[in-house]
């Protein structure tokens, strides 16, 4: 019984010490130096400042953006809190969030039924796409906002879908921050 | 549901079976002790482990020497990580200044990675340091990985051997799964999804200035996840570097990552299948077991996919249905990118084996996809299940399905040349019988507790009966994932309570079952074999297959259909005729 403790403790600390430090400081230098950008967080800057990262969504609130979907890690796009609203289907909270949400964008274009994505929050809160249908459900309201052609939006739109992975994983997306600086540019 | 998410299935299907005879046969190899390719660069580190440590890797341990040795290290690499998660605020790689962690959360958090559970009561990108991570916490991904798989090593051996009253040595095997295995596979991995995006450095937390809003600030988590992602899929582990789990884009960025991962979780449990049936002599035999597992998988999604695709019964003037530019159905708690195809098939994935990693948030699934899911962990997590202890749990189906036949045809049942005695059923049952017996029973306590249990819940009704059972099969069948809602943190005594009793339910779930197990190894290896006969109920058959997956429906069903009935079966029926909570 002995030796089973010493030899726990002796082979606790020399796998730590491998696994634990070894590996993961192995892994950090290699990917800084194949993938730097990526390893550093996939960040965009703007004028030398941070605006973001590229793959998680940031609030966009204001008619002239597109907007993401909702989001429920703190009070909203935290990227130090990520989650979803963890609410039950047969929760009223829920069924009177998204029934809310609902009535609110139809307004904005009326007699086009919402697409499901846009009123649903992420599982992570920083799901950066949207759906190619929520984006173009969003193109009068920017048109109005900016000023633009509703084709012209939809053109920009139709430019940033991003399609399937190798034609067949995943599902078609538009990252929203993308296509709000690319909507940016165009009416500088 | 869509041609496209049949394809993606089928696709996922066909790359897994084409990896099943490489694996299986590559771990056969490292459990023999044959060279491998990677010997040149390996050997030399696998001896000095040896001499570091003072292991005699010549040595040959009975059962019971074989368990201590696997306690004994689970029991002090749980002390470490203990220690580490209550001094991180004292150690290096602490760049946001994280403060100690709580004592009963990090006693829940240690035996949760310990027992491969990883069930996560924090949110861990402000209550553990980047040391934290790494060293007390990935490392548990490797370990408890490794301790699966011996154990389900030292199940093999048992039927392998004959007259043998050894099974091998818990140090060498364990170091061994640990060097030859994961770690290479890990590292190549990490690297795989560094290219997909995942971060993967030290860096203090950036804070960026909103394009719409440069005044404000958002605060970006980072660390090194790659190298914690890649291990915690691969040993079917789960707990998250982010507390969105593989939901978070940084966790997992693209489809293609998301494909990585859900391969990367059955990659090593459908090999060990084909490793069953090369170290017995008996390939048919790890084929039909196989295929046992594809039945039920295919099975488990094919009804969550259905059942996500469903549009919300009492939500109206939204677009629920699938076009050719957005999958429509229950998009609550799920990612674009991953839409409900692949978030049903990742759920599927996550919940037959005992990995518990998630894309999207289980407790926002409808209530029939969210009674499979559940369903998946309660049938024991023998799909495929966790690395090793998927195999070691089917096994211990085969040995009932075994007896079943041969009480069927009145003589005493073989299992590859083994006579299954009484005590190697004794031994079974009470596999079988602990898992139930702890979950059911918690559950219940919690249920009857207004001021322990039912505080935590963000769901009421039927969902939070649901809420309160997934936990507690999620800890005693090492799962780890969640219905999120269920927050303990709401009050002290609450936390304190939650903390605690599932600490200890995630031990019991790991090494009260892994004991019998042991036992039951050490007994068949004593045996001597006997030649099949006629009588002898053969093992490599279709029948046999369906037989097994008979048996492991029916001890399922029997022993939970009741508590599903007065969850998700009634929520289900509520909600269909417009009753919410």
């Amino acid at each position: 019984m002995h030796s089973v403790w010493k030899t726990s403790i002796r082979f606790t600390i020399v796998t730590t010490l491998l696994l634990g430090l070894g590996y993961p400081l192995a892994v950090t230098g290699i990917a800084r130096a194949l993938f730097p950008r990526k390893a550093a967080g996939s960040l965009i800057l703007k004028d030398g400042r941070v605006i973001g990262s590229e793959l998680l969504a940031q609030s966009f609130t204001a008619d002239r953006y597109f907007h993401p979907r909702p989001s429920a890690a703190g009070n909203g796009y935290d990227a130090t809190n990520s989650g979803g609203s963890n609410l039950a289907q047969s929760n009223k909270a829920l069924v009177e969030r998204i029934q809310g949400s609902i009535d609110k964008l139809s307004a904005e274009n009326p007699g086009t039924p919402v697409p499901i994505d846009l009123v649903t929050a992420s599982g992570s809160g920083l799901d950066p796409d949207i759906t190619p249908d929520a984006a173009f459900f969003q193109a009068p309201r920017i048109a109005r906002a900016r000023d633009l052609s509703q084709d012209r939006v939809r053109q920009l739109i139709q430019q940033h879908i991003t399609g399937r992975q190798l034609g067949l994983l995943g599902e078609p997306r538009v990252n929203v921050l993308d296509l709000n600086m690319a909507l940016d540019k165009l009416t500088k | 549901m869509s041609a496209n998410g049949w394809l993606q299935f089928g696709l996922y299907c066909l790359v897994l079976l084409a990896t099943v005879r490489p694996v299986g046969a590559y771990l056969a190899r490292v459990f023999e002790g044959e060279r491998t390719w990677l010997d040149p660069v390996l050997r030399p580190i696998e001896r000095l482990i040896y001499r570091l440590s003072g292991v005699n890797a010549s040595e040959e341990m009975n059962w019971r020497e074989y368990a201590f040795a696997m306690l004994g290290f689970s029991a002090v690499s749980l002390f470490v990580t203990y220690l580490i998660e209550r001094l991180q605020a004292h150690l290096p790689f602490n760049p946001q200044g994280i403060a100690a962690v709580g004592p009963d959360l990090a006693w829940n958090t240690a035996a949760s990675f310990t027992t491969n559970t990883n069930w996560q009561f924090y949110t861990p990108e402000t209550t553990m340091s980047y040391l934290t991570e790494m060293a007390g916490l990935a490392t548990h991904n490797f370990f408890s990985a490794a301790v699966g798989m011996v154990t389900a090593l030292a199940l093999i051996r048992g039927i392998k051997r004959t007259a043998s009253a050894t099974i091998g040595n818990f140090w060498v095997d364990t170091t061994r799964t640990l060097l030859y295995v994961l770690l290479p596979a890990s590292l190549v991995y990490a690297l795989l999804l560094v290219a997909q995006g995942v971060p993967q450095n030290l860096h203090a937390y950036t804070t960026a200035h909103p394009l719409e809003a440069p005044a404000q600030t958002q605060t970006i988590a980072q660390g090194p996840v790659a190298s914690q992602e890649a291990i915690k899929m691969l040993g079917t582990n789960g707990g998250g570097f982010f507390n969105a789990n593989s939901a978070h884009p940084f966790e997992n960025p693209t489809p293609f990552s998301n494909f990585l991962q859900i391969l990367s979780i059955f990659i090593i449990p459908a090999g060990f299948t084909y490793t069953l049936g090369r170290m017995t002599g008996s390939p048919g035999h790890g084929w039909a077991v196989l295929a046992a597992m594809f039945i039920l998988f295919a099975a488990g999604f094919t009804a969550i996919y259905w059942a996500e695709s469903q549009p919300h019964p009492l939500i109206h003037g939204a677009a629920q249905s699938r076009t050719l530019t957005a999958p429509g159905g229950n998009m609550e708690g799920k990612e674009v990118r991953n839409g409900i195809a692949e978030s049903a098939l990742f759920a599927t994935i996550t919940t037959d084996a005992s990995c518990g990693a998630v894309n999207a948030m289980h407790d926002s699934f409808t209530p029939l996809g969210g009674m499979v899911v559940l369903t998946n962990i309660m049938l024991g997590e023998v799909v495929f299940g966790g690395v090793g202890a998927g195999l070691y749990g089917i096994l211990i189906f085969v040995v009932l399905s075994v007896f079943i036949a041969g009480l069927m045809v009145g003589r005493t049942p073989e299992y590859l040349g083994k006579k299954i005695e009484s005590y190697d059923v004794k031994m079974s049952m009470l596999y079988v019988l602990i898992f139930p017996l702890i979950i059911l029973t918690l559950t219940a306590a919690f249920l009857l507790s207004p001021t322990i249990g039912l505080p935590a819940l963000t769901n009421q009704g039927p969902h939070g009966l649901t809420e309160i059972l997934y936990a507690f099969t999620s800890a005693v069948g090492n799962n780890g994932s969640a219905f999120a809602g269920l927050n303990a943190a709401v009050n002290p005594t609450t936390l304190w309570w939650y903390d605690v009793v599932m600490g200890w339910a995630m031990l019991g779930g790991r090494f009260l079952m892994a004991i019998p197990v042991f036992a039951l190894a050490g007994n068949l290896a004593m045996k001597k074999s006997v030649p099949p006969s006629p009588g002898t109920f053969p093992v490599n058959t279709s029948l046999f297959t369906l037989l097994l997956v008979g048996v492991i429906l029916i001890l399922g069903a029997l022993t939970f259909f009741p508590a599903l009935s007065l969850g998700p079966i009634l929520e289900h029926l509520l909600l269909k005729a417009g009753q919410v909570f």
